[in-house]
């Protein structure tokens, strides 16, 4: 069963739309990959999950999102704080900028867990060291009482990672938790995020450019396009066989095994800015197969026997 | 035939921390690193933050002064040049920088900063419009794009902008330090496509700094491995398999855009050693799984096999 459903989210920032007709569903015990490149609206999909809209000027104009029963487009400030941090957690991207400086970092993690479960001072310590040691974080009892500065960017995202699990929470939105990380520490956190999700059957929501990432990782995937669902399937299928023309150029940015020389492309041009959405399909521009209707009408996102695509060729491979 | 560039015995120090009661602290940046660069070849140093691979391209176009070694450039030392013959040596040798938000002069024109290295040389163009044309058409901007502002370009284009100056005085050697690192990965494919055509175009010789190893596989004739300031490895052949287990271990971070080739990520211990306090033996001991305590104690030499294959470890693999 879902336990997050985006039905046809739309949602504006002034009088631009950047998001329209986001749809997709993450289940328990299930990774759900959100791929696109900047500019695709992946983060402010989050912000809308999240109900954080309101702090960019944003806010949700059409469309539902369900979490566990419960309607959280209409749900008001108090009630969503309690959701917040405790059934709803947030990984950022930047683990230098999550933390702060001047506290220790143990008071950081037994935070979550006192505000939100109602711990003492010592269960709230214990419940951190023990959180801490399942990200094997080495010498979690001393680390308890270091302060960020003394940790390296791999070690404070998984202090991060620690806050978010604090207060058990059901979903995990976790926004490009590896990119400002080095090479080796990415894989490790990947890994370490894998391995909870599926000791826990939580529902995780991995935000990510790298289509390395999610074939590693995701067990579903929702492709991303100017702020429009291109494509959604398994990650086996999405990779098998792309049925979105920006699906596979995707793929083909990665340099895959032994790919040979002069065959990484790229996709041409850039992802247009909210103010100049083209007409028609917002892929078409950048499209090597763009047929005359592409240019026109909007393609409607079409579920096919797995999956759903939103494209005129409909997964006839090139 | 001899090479373009050749590095001998090149060393950095650089000094920290020195005051009042407080000794000074020397870390060294670069460690005795040999190399040949030859003609028309594209040789890829790879290595995480912190390893010495930017300080090394900044050494070879003495945009650093070494603390000892040598570096020359087709046959001349440059590190022996008086200012006026360097500046003119320079002409040949350009550098390709990560951050194209920060290497362009905010308040330049783009035509302007693609054509500020004549007015840095003192070269007058005989007809500087269409050198600028030609330039812009060659990384592929549009002409139309030279009255802009670098603020209304998108990184891409920016990068391009890099890549185009770096061009302008038909120099045959650049070194690219990260020149995609901060860039989207369709964007990334783009710019390595455009290097790679460039190259093969303008015999070009490269030196191409990257913390991801698949992309200097795919892009590079042979490799170069750093850790801590020390070449650990080098392979002759970039697709060669690696030997050194830190090698391995940056090769196996890295995701495949396929999920039939899942890995599981193998947890390296311990911790990166102060580059101010080095062990005495091999820098990468105590994160090493095949480590020993001959490790601890005896710096591996780096050795070169009959193939041409270097490696500095007391345990290689496979």
């Amino acid at each position: 069963m879902a336990l997050l459903t985006v039905t046809g989210l739309g949602v504006a920032i002034g009088n631009v739309t950047p998001l329209d007709g986001i749809s997709f569903e993450a289940r328990k015990g299930e990774i759900l990959g959100l791929v696109g490149e900047s500019g695709s609206g992946k983060s402010l999909t989050a912000l809308a999950v999240m109900g954080l809209l309101g702090r960019i000027g944003g806010r949700v104009t059409t469309g539902s999102i369900l979490f566990d029963g419960q309607e959280l487009t209409i749900l008001a400030e108090p009630a969503f704080r309690r959701l917040r941090g405790k059934r709803i957690a947030l990984i950022s991207q930047n683990p230098m900028t999550s933390l702060d400086p001047i506290v220790r970092i143990g008071a950081q993690i037994d935070q979550v867990s006192r505000l939100h479960l109602g711990l003492s001072k010592p269960a709230a310590k214990a419940r951190s060291i023990d959180l801490m040691q399942q990200l094997r974080i080495p010498d979690a009892e001393t680390l308890h009482g270091a302060y960020p500065h003394q940790l390296s960017g791999g070690m404070k995202q998984r202090i991060v990672i620690a806050m978010a699990l604090a207060a058990d929470p059901d979903l995990i939105i976790a926004d490009e938790p590896t990119t400002a990380l080095d090479v080796t520490i990415q894989a490790q956190i990947i890994q370490i995020i894998v391995d909870l999700v599926r000791d826990r059957g939580l529902a995780l929501l991995l935000i990510t450019h790298d289509m390395g990432v999610v074939a590693q990782a995701c067990d579903r995937v929702v492709v991303l396009y100017a702020g429009r669902v291109a494509e959604m399937n398994t990650t086996q299928a999405i990779f098998a066989a792309p049925r979105h023309p920006y699906t596979a150029s995707l793929i083909a940015c990665i340099p895959a095994h032994d790919q040979p020389e002069g065959t990484l492309l790229g996709i041409p041009g850039t992802v247009p800015g909210v103010l100049n959405y083209p007409p028609g399909c917002r892929f078409h521009p950048r499209c090597a197969r763009a047929i005359d209707v592409c240019h026109a009408e909007v393609p409607v996102l079409q579920t096919l026997t797995a999956g759903s695509v939103a494209c005129y060729l409909q997964g006839v491979p090139a | 035939m001899t090479p373009l560039v050749s590095l001998k015995g090149l060393t950095r120090d650089f000094a920290s921390g020195s005051g009042f009661l407080k000794p000074r602290r020397v870390m060294r940046a670069v460690d005795d690193v040999t190399l040949d660069i030859p003609r028309g070849s594209v040789t890829g140093v790879v290595g995480e933050s912190g390893c010495g691979k930017s300080t090394l391209g900044r050494l070879v176009l003495r945009l650093l002064a070494a603390t000892s070694g040598s570096v020359t450039y087709d046959g001349a030392d440059i590190g022996s040049l008086p200012p006026a013959a360097l500046r003119a040596m320079r002409r040949n040798m350009q550098m390709v920088f990560q951050d194209p938000y920060s290497a362009i002069d905010p308040r330049y024109t783009i035509g302007r900063a693609v054509m500020e290295p004549y007015q840095v040389q003192r070269i007058a163009v005989l007809d500087p419009k269409a050198r600028l044309a030609e330039l812009m058409a060659m990384v592929g901007l549009n002409p139309g794009l030279a009255a802009s502002y670098p603020h209304q370009l998108s990184g891409g284009q920016k990068q391009r902008v890099g890549i185009a100056r770096a061009l302008a005085l038909n120099p045959a050697f650049l070194v690219l330090d990260e020149p995609t690192a901060s860039l989207d990965v369709s964007i990334q494919a783009q710019i390595i496509g455009l290097l790679e055509g460039l190259q093969r175009d303008l015999g070009l010789t490269y030196l191409f700094i990257s913390h991801d190893l698949s992309l200097v596989r795919y892009f590079c004739d042979r490799v170069v491995v750093m850790y801590l300031g020390r070449v650990v490895e080098v392979l002759p052949q970039a697709r060669a398999t690696p030997r050194h287990p830190y090698a391995r271990a940056l090769m196996n971070s890295h995701f495949e855009p396929d999920p039939a080739r899942r890995k599981t990520v193998q947890m390296l211990r311990g911790v990166i050693p102060s580059p101010f306090n080095l062990p005495p033996g091999c820098a990468f001991a105590a994160r090493c799984p095949a480590a020993t305590a001959l490790c601890q104690t005896d710096r591996p030499a780096l050795v070169t096999g009959t193939d041409g294959h270097q490696i500095a470890c007391h345990h290689p693999q496979g």
